[in-house]
């Protein structure tokens, strides 16, 4: 029988938990007091990957094969001495987010890192290859920028589970680009998005996709939340369409989550806009979808509803069929067990968290 | 033989670090001559283009480093280096 794991980076290491009898039961630490920005099981090969920044010792790359008990470092890929920006050499910065490839290319993996650098490893991560057709888009001199961060980064990596080399990634601020044939070469996908904060809102490119993913039954059908909105597109991203609560407060945010089965339905943590930064008049709330966006429900059962300034970073809210967790900025990790609809608390005193992912093993 | 020092803080990497003594007429030489007697040490040291990290500082006879970008400092077979992080944060 298998078991369901939850993963939770945080500013001050990777916990683990694992669902016994129905609850989420702490098992162990890694990384002890370093930042763990991204983690993520790789069900191809029973792997843990652990994006891990030591701050003054610089970003790492770790992989576990006994689910977390024991680590191995890896080399940490290299900009190449040609990538510059704004005429400096690029240098890794931070691994922003980290993706196993195919079903069928088992020894495949991407990382997305800042500034803007998209690797691939065809050896199970022992190498990496910087990707250099996407670097050299001319786009990306003129339209990628830093926002949160000092520089753009690459903070989603969809692989089309139909056809893997159907890749798509969002980079923020950059916008959505596609690539159909594994990474030679890749287009912008950013029709339908508005941005108020370009010149041009409709513009090409320079928009700021917070995250992306897909429905897996159907993987056409594309969910971003973005800087400006929460979109969806039903054609792997040709097209896309504002999805926005008019009123309500289902808008801003970082994450959003799209169930595995149904395409018609997703989740977000709204906050309020990007001018504070902050959970929606002191509260939190889980928004769904079961409509393909054109009407959201919130759900607070659970969650606190007074003196609240928590959110939730975008790679810090995953799902699993019936459950979803989040984990926030102020140290609150809450996680469901019926859709979202009421939630339970895990504890309100982690470190800030940065990402959250279930697996199974 | 250049004399050399580390933080403490290093230690939780790398166990066997102790003090040492190498063959080195630069810095730079001197973190390529560390990462082949421990693996992935100048990654620790360095960035990815070879630069001294932000946070981390490396003396030569209690001088900082001049050349944070080549780690040209030169070093004499009398010099003592000592390689230690900058404090900060929570």
């Amino acid at each position: 029988m298998s078991n369901r794991h939850l993963l939770v980076g945080t500013r001050k290491g990777l916990l683990h938990f694992t669902l016994r009898d129905g609850s989420w039961q702490y098992d162990h630490l890694s990384f002890e007091g370093i930042q763990v920005p991204y983690a993520c099981f790789d069900a191809r090969n029973n792997t843990l990957w652990a994006s891990v920044d030591h701050g003054h010792w610089g970003q790492k790359l770790h992989r576990s094969r006994d689910q977390g008990k024991t680590w191995q470092e890896l080399e940490t890929p290299k900009y190449p001495e040609t990538a510059k920006r704004k005429d400096e050499p690029a240098a890794l910065d931070l691994i922003w987010v980290i993706e196993p490839g195919g079903v069928d290319e088992p020894n495949r993996l991407y990382l997305g890192t800042n500034p803007g650098g998209l690797f691939v490893s065809d050896d199970g991560g022992d190498s990496f290859v910087f990707n250099e057709p996407l670097w050299q888009h001319p786009s990306r001199e003129e339209f990628w920028f830093g926002a949160g961060k000092d520089t753009p980064g690459i903070c989603s990596i969809v692989v089309n589970p139909q056809n893997p080399k159907h890749l798509t990634l969002a980079v923020s601020v950059g916008g959505i680009y596609t690539s159909l044939d594994g990474g030679l070469s890749w287009e912008g996908r950013n029709q339908g998005i508005q941005s108020e904060f370009l010149p041009n809102p409709a513009a090409e490119y320079g928009h700021d996709p917070h995250f992306i993913t897909q429905c897996p039954a159907l993987p056409e059908v594309l969910w971003q939340q973005n800087h400006c909105g929460i979109y969806r597109s039903t054609d792997a991203g040709l097209q896309w369409h504002e999805v926005s609560e008019k009123d309500g407060v289902a808008r801003f945010g970082w994450p959003i989550c799209a169930c595995e089965t149904n395409p018609e339905v997703a989740w977000v943590v709204p906050a309020r806009s990007d001018m504070s930064r902050v959970a929606v008049d002191q509260s939190l709330c889980v928004a769904r979808t079961e409509d393909g966006g054109k009407s959201w429900q919130s759900f607070r059962k659970g969650l606190p509803q007074s003196l609240c300034f928590d959110i939730v970073y975008r790679h810090a809210f995953d799902n699993t069929y019936e459950h979803l967790a989040f984990g926030s900025t102020t140290g609150n990790l809450f996680t469901s067990a019926d859709g979202g609809e009421s939630w339970a608390s895990l504890g309100h005193y982690f470190p800030p968290v940065y990402a959250v992912r279930f697996y199974q093993s | 033989m250049a004399f050399v020092e580390f933080t403490r803080n290093l230690k939780r990497f790398f166990p066997d670090l102790e003090p040492t003594e190498v063959s080195a007429d630069t810095v730079a030489a001197l973190v390529a001559a560390l990462d082949q007697r421990l693996p992935k040490l100048a990654s620790y040291l360095v960035d990815d283009q070879g630069r001294l990290r932000q946070h981390v500082n490396i003396f030569v006879d209690e001088v900082m480093v001049r050349d944070r970008v080549g780690l040209s400092d030169p070093l004499t077979p009398q010099s003592k280096v000592f390689i230690v992080q900058a404090l900060s944060g929570g």
